[in-house]
């Protein structure tokens, strides 16, 4: 059984301006133990998808499941059961990294004792046991990455959400990061689904890629066999694959200008 | 397990208060220069039947304390969306009602040890009142805290930019200040203006504290003092709570 799956899962916004469907109608299956890439321009609704398979959206179309539990009669389950970081992440950066992560496990309902020792271990997991007297402000960007996702994986979720996880970092601190996560999946079983716009980390990361656009999918498959049927060969790149499947062209006639 | 919850987002944003004592002494600047420079104005003049014009004006300058202040605590929470700290804690299984009580009475014990200050400082100008007068107008304070937070979160929460929030505030604690006779007793004027103010839910608070700043504890003004108090309260955190729940951009 899917870990998570989800049928016609849809959201539509009520603007000044008249509905925004951001999300139309996704159908999805995720194994568990998998790392997916979950993949889309701009505005395709990836974030949208996150925040409702996580309980911060109420979806207004379709249903899902996480972990067994369903999104629309046992939200609490489904909090029971995974982890999101988002973007933004989501620390104080006046508040040190001991004193949040202890916060987060008493949110989770551990003892003062349990969330202490339990903010230690993801410490010592995620290397910041040696910045844990520090400020989440005065962390450099890998490192507050690293805390935000010692902050999700406080109550050992089956399934963690990752919106964007290495935007913003520098090379060596995404190998990093990308070693992480494979090391959660390989020694926890953890099932990890991530939005990325770097086409080689969902390459060099991911088992499986779903391609989302205008708010549905529009591929999926492991990015070998997306390479083979949408960019034409094995050895296409995944811009190339991911292009062909968009239908947004590297030349558009609205592309940038070489020099202004 | 509301309590649990509402005890630790309680303690995390106390201690916040705690790290900017800057702030918290800062908040209660403007009253403080109200008892300085406009109390003394008043000294001389009969603005009650009873008492002198500390035991009118003070009890004016403690919800005004309430109002301004905790009008605008939901600017730390526009600040706590930005950060992501809003979605990081409701993607947890804390209880929503514990995520806004835990800061509103945060927001309560702040405003009140701000009232003790300025008590503490009209009492050396002159006042002179009644012990449970003031323990009574503390919390008329507590009460008011608790209700204009809650809505002010709840206004926050579905502003769409911290640029309008500011404004939307100033608008509606504007007039409820000049309609509510927070600084001179609505008696003293017109007619019209006396019945408009009773359509402000202050009013009611301002005259009871007053009452129990002259040291009359069973008057009609308490008594509708007390149920406008409670009712507002009860609404303004149904409203709050039931923004919390279902927030969603």
């Amino acid at each position: 059984m899917p870990i998570i799956s989800t049928a016609g899962l849809a959201r539509t916004f009520q603007t000044k301006l008249g509905p925004v469907q951001a999300v139309r109608g996704i159908d999805l299956a995720v194994r568990e133990g998998e790392i997916l890439g979950f993949l889309g321009p701009n505005g395709a609704g990836k974030t949208t998808t996150l925040r409702m398979l996580t309980t911060l959206l109420a979806p207004t179309g379709g249903a899902a499941t996480v972990a067994g539990c369903d999104l629309a009669t046992d939200p609490a389950g489904v909090r029971r059961a995974c982890g999101y970081v988002a973007q933004s992440g989501g620390v104080d950066p006046q508040i040190t990294v001991r004193e949040e992560l202890v916060t987060q496990g008493r949110l989770y309902r551990l003892t003062k004792t349990q969330a202490t020792e339990r903010a230690e271990e993801l410490a010592r997991d995620l290397g910041l046991t040696d910045l844990l007297d520090r400020k989440a402000g005065a962390l450099s960007g890998g490192q507050r990455r690293r805390l935000d996702i010692a902050m999700a994986l406080t109550h050992r979720p089956k399934v963690l959400f990752l919106d964007e996880p290495t935007t913003g970092l520098d090379p060596g601190s995404r190998a990093d990061l990308w070693d992480l996560i494979r090391r959660l999946r390989d020694e926890h079983g953890t099932t990890v689904f991530l939005t990325t716009h770097y086409l080689d980390e969902a390459d060099a990361l991911s088992d499986r890629l779903v391609i989302v656009d205008k708010g549905v999918v529009v591929a999926e498959g492991t990015p070998s066999a997306l390479k083979l049927q949408y960019g034409g060969s094995i050895d296409a790149s995944l811009q190339d694959t991911f292009l062909a499947i968009t239908g947004r062209s590297a030349t558009q006639a609205d592309a940038a200008p070489v020099a202004v | 397990m509301l309590l649990h919850d509402t005890a630790l987002i309680y303690g995390r944003y106390l201690r916040q208060s705690l790290r900017s004592r800057f702030a918290l002494l800062f908040g209660v600047l403007m009253p403080l220069l109200y008892l300085l420079f406009f109390g003394p104005l008043l000294t001389d003049l009969p603005l009650g039947d009873e008492g002198s014009s500390w035991q009118v004006l003070v009890p004016g300058l403690l919800l005004q304390l309430g109002l301004f202040g905790a009008s605008f605590a939901g600017f730390s929470i526009i600040i706590e969306k930005g950060q992501g700290v809003v979605e990081r804690m409701r993607v947890t299984p804390v209880s929503r009602l514990a995520l806004l009580l835990g800061r509103v009475l945060r927001d309560a014990t702040v405003f009140v040890f701000q009232a003790v200050l300025l008590v503490l400082a009209a009492l050396v100008m002159g006042l002179r009142v009644p012990l449970p007068g003031v323990l009574i107008g503390f919390a008329f304070v507590a009460l008011l805290t608790v209700s204009l937070a809650s809505l002010s979160y709840a206004l926050a929460m579905k502003v769409r930019t911290p640029q309008e929030f500011g404004p939307a505030i100033n608008a509606m604690t504007m007039p409820m200040m000049l309609l509510s006779g927070l600084m001179l007793p609505m008696t003293l004027g017109p007619t019209w203006l006396d019945v408009l103010s009773h359509f402000v839910p202050f009013r009611y608070l301002v005259d009871a504290v007053r009452d129990a700043y002259i040291g009359s504890y069973a008057t009609a003004h308490m008594l509708y003092g007390v149920l406008v108090a409670l009712a507002f309260t009860a609404l303004a955190v149904t409203v709050g709570t039931r923004v919390f729940r279902t927030a969603g951009a």
